[in-house]
Order: C-alpha cells, then sequence, then structure tokens
C-alpha cells in the first residue's frame, strides 16, 4: 500500500529539494484545490510539500511602490491588506472571490496559479494588472509573467523541483484602475464559466493611453485579448470604445461546451464581463 | 379541542431536545459510528449507462490482504415481485433487490455491481479496482419522451405497460398509465372564453441531504444483526434489510442515527443491505459510507417531467377546463410518483371539467426516491404556470382568480374526496393582506405568484411514556427525527400531562425498543406520532388518575386531571389535597409498580395543506442571472405545535423549490453518463443565493388531532417553481417553460423575444 509523506520544511531550499527528489510531489499551499483532488481519487501522490511553514511564502511586502506576495498567502490576507487593496483591488477581489468565506481563509494567488484551471479567478486580475510569479528551483531563482505558468488545462511550465514562491505587483501607475469579474450561476461557492480581467491607465485628459484584457475560463489558459485593450487606448472608454471592445473579447474566445456552459453563453458573456469590468476598472483609474 | 388560549405549552418556542448536541457538534451521526474490528465497505459501481454484465471475477480482490468480504448479487437472493407501501410511494422489492447490486444488468450510471470489505479504506478503494467485471454495452435512454418512443432501447424485456386496456402485447418503458377524471373536457373548452396550451418540462432534482447515506451493520455468529444507520424509518430499514437479505425480521434491530437530512430521499435502502451482507460473510461489523458523488450517481432524485397542459377560463375568471398529459421519468425502476402528481395538479381549484392522463416512465438513470411532496412540484408548476398566463390574460389580479375558484369545505376533487374544513381560502386572504403582496413592485424586478396542495398522510405509529421516579417523562417514539418533530411531540405530551415542556425528554428508539412506525414521510410525525405520544400521555393520567384513587380510597371517576395534578373531582370525592405527577410517581412501587403509558394507533384524519407564495426578483440581461430579492411563504399550517420549526419547514421548503427553479439539473453526455456528481456543479443554493423567506402561518385547525396538527413539511416546495417562473414574466415579459431556469437558459430566452 502506499505511503503518502507529508513534509513541511521551513525554507524554500528545504522545499526545492524535496521536490527535487520525487516528481510527482505537489506542493500544498491551501490544499483547496490538491486536498479535494485527491480526496477525489484524481491525484494518487508520494510526496506533499506543505510550504505554509516558510515565511517568505506567507507574507506580504512592498518595496518603492512595487508589492511582494508570498504565493501560499491566502485571499482573506491580502483584503485585510488596506495598501495593497489600494493599490490592486481587482487582483485582491480575484483572489479573494474564491470558493467561500471558509476556503478565502486558506486560498493563495500561488496555489490558484499553480493549479492551472482554466477557470482560475485570480489568473486573469493577475495578468491584467501585470503580475509576476517568482520561481525557485534547482537552478536558482526566475521571474515570467503569471500567464506563462499555467500552459494547459492542470498543467504548468514549471520544472521538476520548481516552485512559485511569490507574486510581484508592479508600482501602481498613476490614474491606472483594474477590476476583476466572472460570471457564475450562484453568487458565490462556484467556479467561473467566464472571467474578466481589465486594467486601464488614463492621461490627465482621460484618454486611455494603456490597457490589458485576459479573459479565464473560455480557453484551455488565459486570453489576453490584445484588440480589446487597443479598442480602449486613444479613447475616453465611452460608449463605443466598450462596445469595440466587448466585441474583441466575444471573438477572442475559444470556449468548450460543458457542463457550465455553451460555447454561446461563453461567447457573449465574456463581453458583457469585459465591458463591466472595464466600467469599474475606469471609475477607479479616474479616482486614482 | 382544548381552547388555544389556554395552552401552555403548545404553540410556543423551545429550545429543541437535539438542538445542543448538534450545535457542540456532540451529535452521533452514523458515519460517527465505530466499533472494535470494523471494516470498511466500498462498492463498486458501473460506469455505463446501461449493460449487460458478462462476468464478475472478484478472485484478485478477494486475494489481496486484508480484504475480508467481496459481495456481488450472487450474495443476495433473487426476490419475486412483491408491491409494499414506502413513504408516500409504492416499491417493488425484487426492484428494491436488484437496485441495491444489479443483477444481470446494470441500469444506470453508478448503479451498483459488487462491494468489498476491508481493514481501510485504501484496501477497499485497491480491492474495487481489481474487481474484473465484463460488460456488454446496450444502447441507453435518458430523456422521457424519447424513452417512450417505439423504437427506444428497452431497459425490462418484460414490462408491459399497466393501466391500459386492452393490456399491450409489446413491452416498453412506459411502467404504468393513470387517467383522472372529471366532467367533459370537451365542453368545458367549449364554454371558454380563453385558453392557454404550454408545454412544461423539469429536471430531475436531487433531495440534497447534506449528509450522504451511511450504515454500520454487525451480524453475530447467532444470526442476529444490528444496524446503524441515517434513515427516515429505522422499521423501513429493518423490513427492507430482512427482505434483501433474507433474514426474518427479528433477526435485526436497527438503531436510527442522528440525521443529516432526508427530505424523502431515506425512505429506501442504498448500502444498508450491503452492508448487512459484507458483515455476514466477513464476521466483523462493516460500514458503508457514500460520497457525495455516490450520492448522486445512484440514490434519489425526483422524477423530471413533461407536462402538456391546457387550461380554459371564462372572461370572469372561472376555470372551466383543464387537459393534462403528464410524463414523469421513474429512474430505472417503475415507481415515479406520476399518481400524486396528476391528483395535486388541480387540487386547489373547483374546476367542473377535469382530464389528467400519467405515464410512469423509466429510463436508464437511478430510481426515482420520495422528495417532498413527490410529484406534487412537477404538475403544479406546469398548472400555476399556465394559471398566471389566464389571469395575465384576463387581465386579472393573481389573487383575485385563484380566490374565485379555491376549493373549501364540502369541494370535490378530481381523485375522488371531498375536502373537509381546510383552509386554502384562509391562505389566499393572508397572501392578499401580506406586507410583501401589499407593497410595492421595486423598480426593475417582477413579482409572481403561486400556490400549492398537499395531501399530507397519517398511519401507522407507536409511543410510549414512561413516568419517571421523580416525575419527569421519557416519550419514546420511533420515527427518526428530520424537522424538530422531538420538540413538537416533547411540548404535546406537556401540555397533556400539565407538566413543564423541560421535565418531559423524548427520544427516537430502535426497532426493538418501541412497537413498529411507519417511515418518517409524508408530514405525518407530528400529526400521527404526536397523536400516539398524546394517546400514551393520557393512558399515564389515567392510570395516574387510578393510583390516587387508591391513595384516596375514592372510585377512579371521582379523580379528575387538571393543571398536572390529581384532584378530586368534588366536594361529594372528600377533601384530599391535590397530587402532582411528582408525588404520583413517588408512591408508584406502593400503588402497583411503574406507570407506563402506551399509545399504538394507525392515524387517520390527516389534514391536507395549502400554501401561497409571492416571489420578487430580478434578471440581469446580459447574463441571464436570477436573483430572487424577496420571497413570502404563506401556509395553513393547522396549528403551529412549534412555530420556530414550523418557520423553518416554509422557509426550506421555499429554499430547495427555488434551487429547482433556478439551477438544479442532472447533466448527462452523449453516454449517459452524469457529469455534475457534485456540489459544485449541482447546484443547490448557497445561502447567499438566498433573500430572507418570510412566512405567515395561517392556522385552520385540523378537527382530527386534538391540538389540530396539520402535516407542514412538504406543502412549501410545492408552489416555488411556478412562482419563480411567474416573477420572470413579470420582469422580462418571458415565460419560462423548461427548468431549471439557469442563466444560459434564461439569456436565450431573453434574446429570443
Amino acid at each position: 500500500m502506499s505511503q503518502l509523506r507529508y513534509e513541511a520544511p521551513g525554507s524554500v531550499d528545504e522545499a526545492v529539494a524535496l521536490l527535487a527528489s520525487d516528481s510527482d510531489a505537489k506542493v500544498l499551499a491551501g490544499g483547496t484545490d490538491l486536498i479535494v483532488q485527491m480526496r477525489s481519487g484524481l491525484r494518487k501522490l508520494g510526496l506533499v510539500v506543505d510550504v505554509k511553514k516558510i515565511d517568505e511564502l506567507m507574507s506580504v511586502s512592498s518595496d518603492g511602490g512595487a508589492w511582494t506576495i508570498g504565493a501560499a498567502v491566502s485571499g482573506a490576507e491580502m483584503n485585510e491588506n488596506a495598501a495593497l487593496k489600494k493599490d490592486w483591488p481587482g487582483v485582491v477581489e480575484a483572489v479573494d472571490l474564491i470558493g467561500s468565506t471558509q476556503v478565502q481563509g486558506r486560498a493563495s494567488a500561488g496555489g490558484n496559479l499553480c493549479n492551472a484551471s482554466p477557470a482560475a479567478d485570480s489568473v486573469p486580475a493577475m495578468v491584467a494588472a501585470g503580475a509576476t510569479a517568482v520561481i525557485a528551483g534547482p537552478n536558482g531563482r526566475r521571474e515570467v509573467p503569471v500567464e506563462q505558468v499555467p500552459v494547459s488545462p492542470g498543467k504548468t511550465s514549471l520544472a521538476t523541483g520548481e516552485m512559485v514562491v511569490a507574486i510581484k505587483m508592479p508600482a501602481k501607475p498613476a490614474r491606472n484602475g483594474e477590476a476583476y469579474l466572472r460570471m457564475i450561476p450562484r453568487t458565490e461557492m462556484d467556479i467561473a464559466i467566464v472571467g474578466a480581467g481589465v486594467s486601464l491607465t488614463l492621461d490627465d485628459g482621460g484618454t486611455c493611453t494603456a490597457a490589458k484584457v485576459a479573459l479565464g475560463a473560455v480557453a484551455p489558459t488565459v486570453v489576453i485579448v490584445d484588440d480589446a485593450a487597443k479598442a480602449l487606448i486613444g479613447t475616453k472608454v465611452d460608449d463605443a470604445a466598450l462596445e469595440k471592445m466587448a466585441a474583441a473579447c466575444s471573438a477572442a474566445c475559444k470556449p468548450i461546451d460543458d457542463k457550465r456552459g455553451t460555447i454561446e453563453y461563453r461567447t457573449k458573456v465574456a463581453g458583457v464581463m469585459a465591458r463591466r469590468a472595464a466600467l469599474i476598472a475606469l471609475e477607479r483609474a479616474r479616482s486614482n | 379541542m382544548p381552547n388555544e388560549s389556554s395552552f401552555k405549552w403548545v404553540g410556543t418556542r423551545q429550545i429543541r431536545p437535539d438542538g445542543p448536541d448538534k450545535v457542540t457538534g456532540r451529535a452521533k451521526y452514523a458515519a460517527d459510528y465505530t466499533m472494535p474490528g470494523m471494516l470498511i465497505g466500498r462498492i463498486l459501481r458501473s460506469p455505463h449507462a446501461h449493460a449487460r454484465i458478462k462476468s464478475i471475477d472478484t478472485s484478485k480482490a478477494e486475494a489481496l490482504a486484508g480484504v475480508k468480504a467481496v459481495v456481488t448479487s450472487a450474495d443476495f437472493p433473487e426476490l419475486a415481485s412483491e408491491m409494499s407501501p414506502n413513504s408516500e410511494m409504492v416499491i417493488d422489492f425484487s426492484d428494491v433487490s436488484n437496485n441495491v447490486m444489479a443483477r444481470k444488468k446494470v441500469m444506470y450510471d453508478g448503479h451498483a455491481v459488487a462491494a468489498v470489505a476491508a481493514t481501510d479504506a485504501e484496501i477497499a478503494e485497491e480491492a474495487l479496482s481489481l474487481i474484473d467485471v465484463v460488460y456488454e454495452v446496450l444502447p441507453h435512454v435518458i430523456d422521457v419522451e424519447e424513452a417512450m418512443a417505439e423504437d427506444a432501447p428497452l431497459l425490462h424485456d418484460g414490462m408491459i405497460t399497466e393501466g391500459i386496456t386492452p393490456t399491450p402485447t409489446k413491452p416498453s418503458n412506459i411502467a404504468k398509465r393513470v387517467e383522472f377524471r372529471s366532467g367533459d373536457v370537451d365542453k368545458g373548452f367549449a364554454e371558454a372564453d380563453v385558453i392557454v396550451e404550454r408545454t412544461y418540462k423539469t429536471a430531475a432534482v436531487h433531495q440534497g441531504y447534506i449528509e450522504p447515506h451511511a450504515v454500520l451493520a454487525s451480524a453475530a455468529e447467532d444470526g442476529q444483526v444490528q444496524v446503524w444507520v441515517s434513515t427516515q424509518g429505522q422499521f423501513m430499514v429493518r423490513a427492507f434489510c430482512a427482505k434483501v437479505c433474507g433474514l426474518a425480521i427479528s433477526q435485526l434491530r436497527v438503531t436510527p442515527a442522528e440525521i443529516g437530512g432526508g427530505f424523502g430521499g431515506k425512505t429506501v435502502v442504498y448500502g444498508e443491505p450491503v452492508a448487512v451482507q459484507l458483515s455476514r460473510k466477513s464476521g466483523k461489523p462493516v460500514r458503508v459510507v457514500m460520497s457525495r458523488e455516490e450520492v448522486l450517481r445512484a440514490s434519489g432524485p425526483t422524477s423530471g417531467g413533461v407536462v402538456e397542459t391546457k387550461v380554459g377560463a371564462k372572461k370572469d375568471g372561472t376555470l372551466v377546463a383543464v387537459d393534462a398529459v403528464l410524463k414523469y421519468q421513474a429512474g430505472a425502476y417503475a415507481g415515479s410518483p406520476i399518481g400524486p402528481g396528476c391528483m395535486c395538479m388541480t387540487a386547489p381549484y373547483e374546476i367542473e371539467n377535469v382530464q389528467l392522463i400519467g405515464y410512469d416512465v423509466v429510463s436508464n438513470r437511478p430510481k426515482v426516491a420520495a422528495y417532498r411532496a413527490p410529484g406534487a412540484p412537477i404538475s403544479a408548476y406546469a398548472f400555476e404556470s399556465a394559471l398566471d398566463e389566464v389571469a395575465r390574460e384576463l387581465n386579472m389580479d393573481p389573487i383575485a382568480i385563484r380566490q374565485k375558484n379555491a376549493v373549501k369545505e364540502g369541494s370535490k376533487t378530481v381523485y375522488g374526496v371531498t375536502f373537509p374544513r381546510i383552509g386554502f381560502e384562509e391562505v389566499l386572504e393572508a397572501a392578499k393582506n401580506s406586507d410583501h403582496f401589499k407593497s410595492p413592485v421595486p423598480e426593475g424586478e417582477g413579482r409572481g405568484l403561486a400556490c400549492g396542495f398537499w395531501f399530507n398522510i397519517g398511519g401507522e405509529s407507536s409511543a410510549a411514556c414512561h413516568l419517571n421516579e421523580d416525575g419527569t417523562v421519557t416519550v419514546i417514539s420511533g420515527n427518526p427525527d428530520i424537522g424538530g418533530s422531538r420538540a413538537s411531540i416533547a411540548l404535546m405530551v406537556a401540555e397533556t400531562l400539565g407538566i413543564d415542556y423541560n421535565k418531559v425528554r423524548p427520544i427516537v428508539a430502535d426497532t426493538s425498543s418501541i412497537g413498529y412506525n411507519f417511515v418518517t414521510g409524508g408530514s405525518r410525525v407530528t400529526f400521527a406520532t404526536g397523536m400516539a405520544a398524546i394517546n400514551a400521555a393520557e393512558d399515564v393520567i389515567g392510570q395516574a388518575r387510578e393510583r390516587a384513587a387508591k391513595i384516596w380510597e375514592i372510585d377512579v371517576d371521582a379523580v379528575t386531571w387538571e393543571d398536572g395534578e390529581a384532584r378530586p373531582a368534588g366536594s361529594n370525592a372528600g377533601d384530599h389535597d391535590p397530587m402532582s405527577l411528582a408525588d404520583i410517581a413517588k408512591m408508584a412501587p406502593k400503588t402497583g409498580g411503574p406507570i407506563n403509558g402506551h399509545g399504538s394507533i394507525n392515524a387517520q384524519g390527516a389534514g391536507a395543506g395549502f400554501g401561497c407564495h409571492i416571489c420578487d426578483l430580478k434578471v440581469d440581461e446580459g447574463t441571464g442571472h436570477v436573483t430572487v430579492t424577496r420571497y413570502t411563504s404563506i401556509q395553513d399550517v393547522g396549528r403551529a405545535i412549534h412555530p420556530g420549526y414550523v418557520d423553518g419547514q416554509l422557509q426550506g421548503g421555499a429554499a430547495q423549490g427555488i434551487g429547482w427553479a433556478i439551477n438544479e439539473e442532472y447533466v448527462y453526455n452523449d453516454d449517459g453518463l452524469l457529469q455534475n456528481a457534485g456540489f459544485l456543479d449541482y447546484r443547490i443554493p448557497v445561502a447567499s443565493d438566498l433573500p430572507m423567506i418570510d412566512t405567515v402561518l395561517v392556522e385552520v385547525p385540523n378537527d382530527r388531532h386534538p391540538y389540530g396538527v396539520r402535516g407542514v413539511g412538504e406543502v412549501p416546495i410545492v408552489p416555488p417553481m411556478a412562482a419563480v417562473a411567474n416573477a420572470m414574466e413579470s420582469a422580462t415579459g418571458v415565460r419560462m417553460t423548461s427548468l431549471p431556469m439557469s442563466p444560459p437558459k434564461v439569456l436565450k430566452a431573453l434574446e429570443g423575444s
């Protein structure tokens, strides 16, 4: 009978060494995906490496306006960090709407990213906001845009022995606003049928100078919709621009029909969600 | 009936006896039971919707270290067809046996084919993977209308439709045809000024109890078997396990654990006979606990259905004709609630010309089980939706049209019963006067209203009332408490005896410690078992009066019972100090021994219940998401013995009905495999999905019960689907004729409008 080995190292180096020793080993952060998968028999593991004893993975810090969020910091904790939330409300909200209140006390941005679900809530928000992932491994550290971590449903670009240790958010640009919205049939404890993260920056005259739009649950991995960003840039983010952006989002969807939603529904609602997220982002940009 | 104003306990909100243990986590549920040497049982389930079992090889599983027993259908006696009442439905023991462990064919995704008992869960799981089942996959059918088609794959070669003359010669998936008729529908429609004709569809929905089925069985060398189980009926488990396992009833002793929800779904057996056979074979106690996935794949649900509905009315709102065809999914074995579905459809209204034809149809889905007012919500969704459309066409108020046609004492139903005193008119009046109905509909929202009916049942109950040495009382009954019945029974016993509620301790006993009780179902327990307990308390009073008479040396007729005391009936009886129950208990050893009362009845005269629900909602036109913003459940509850738990029934039924209306459905793929066997994708409402459900308790006492009780637990799930659909039309102008009204379907309907 196979025995599950549980380790809770106190440092990144120890964690990396453990992960390097077993190619099937998995990192345990909040466990809100991993434990569910293990219990349902989807994953049979020999080694679980709990990273919650590593300070770096459990702390949030800022340096010159840029933020470093430990990969295992829970959504609830991020939400209680007023300064972080003031800078990046869309990202914080996206992490802290996962599951229910109980789950939000455990689920983390790093875990959500590495679970590599197409419907991960935090990912479109982080992508739109320009977040990067700090990855530690046997050969040292590297930093990549978060969208480079998930490569297909359930699979990441991490090599054996590698783990995400932190999410980095850039210094908040002036007059930037970002937001994430998702469609779920319930009000909580559900998985996005469509998710949309939008970040946009205005000049002093209120014209959009930069934008990034990312969609979740409409393709195997997060979709960055350049045409949607282009539809906003150079405009006052008026109705016509929003309409064009929504159309670009719908056009960029490559969803599947499944128990959670149809191709038709996801395609249509992607535009609706992106438009609503853009309006919130716009409001935030104007007040920043 | 006692005067209401004189009640001391009935109608008050006391702490439930099971409450403290539940909120502190001390309450023991079936999965918490453990025994020395206990094994873990696991069930192997069909990966196919429909397949012939060519062979099952269990030798590798049996050889695995730690495996102590493996069973298949070969370990269960093959049973002949034998019908038995089961909650509000009827079942065939042969089907029960075949559903518990597939014989020859698997009938649905998740159908049990074998089971193992091992020293731990991991070994049991591994053993399952070592069982080699060879299947010949057969064509399957999921949809009810496709299953009725001439060329549909047949589930049962010998299924000849009952209720058709002449008897068909060819088998089909239609188990039964039923018909209810009054007047002449052609004549009725000829008189109608307005006719609405629509087909309404509902999805199969699960009862959604939070606690999965769990059982611990322990078979001893002498053939005696003890069972601890999560069930709505320990006597049902005893009888069904005896049948399915080939035992005498006296060989089984079944103890019901605290139960984490049932709603009708725990009135049948699944893993219970499996645990018994595994225990008999291994000689060890065996616990079988279902996972949520197993619950959804292989237990419950209630039927989905198609209801072709035609309703005719005159200009003044008088309903003149209803013609409907109802097609209900039974699951893999016959026995959908098609009968009650037909009977309840038009029951709240006096309609001269009615024709209802129902079909009970098998398909490759799990066998349906009872679910709160089984059958009624499906037909009520259709009828109350159509009635709403009639009212709109006539520009009539939804309450006014219902008042115009409402049944009252003396009204005759299409199924032949003449109503005694009922409270539907009072319910409609209360709805009209409710804060909710009187308040304006908020901007951007829509309001809908719908009504519902349920018979409620009585049936066999036993209770005992033991007078303890210190004058406190133990009340023993035999119905698992799924809705606060222990509190209600204790309140009625306290009222009857005239003692403090906190001196009455109610318990739910095992099958060997109290006489027979029919299952907890049909909203019968507070009514029927409550009545048995009242009888038992009155038996105690009778004995207490006899003891006082003995002590006072007077005739028992000269002793009355008032305010919890024996008193001389008058001055002729002599001058004696009153004796309390405690005084009499103290003297009991010297006056004849222990004082124990008994009540055994087959309760008649269950009072029918009527409800009216009002729903406000808003619809997100960009996503099709529906938000219920305000909801009120109004119901004739006879008399609310414990108003708090009656409120809870009205709220719970409404919550489940709103889930049924908006999101719940079984999603099958093309291979007939269930895709959403978990609460993530089988969406019962979560707390944040619902507003506070307001209640209005209307009390029209049932004169066939000492305290006026009517069953209350089922009516509240009947109106919500139509209430939501009717509110949807008010909000959007779109009529949703298919459940669930999930965001993709609503968005599509909005775009089509």
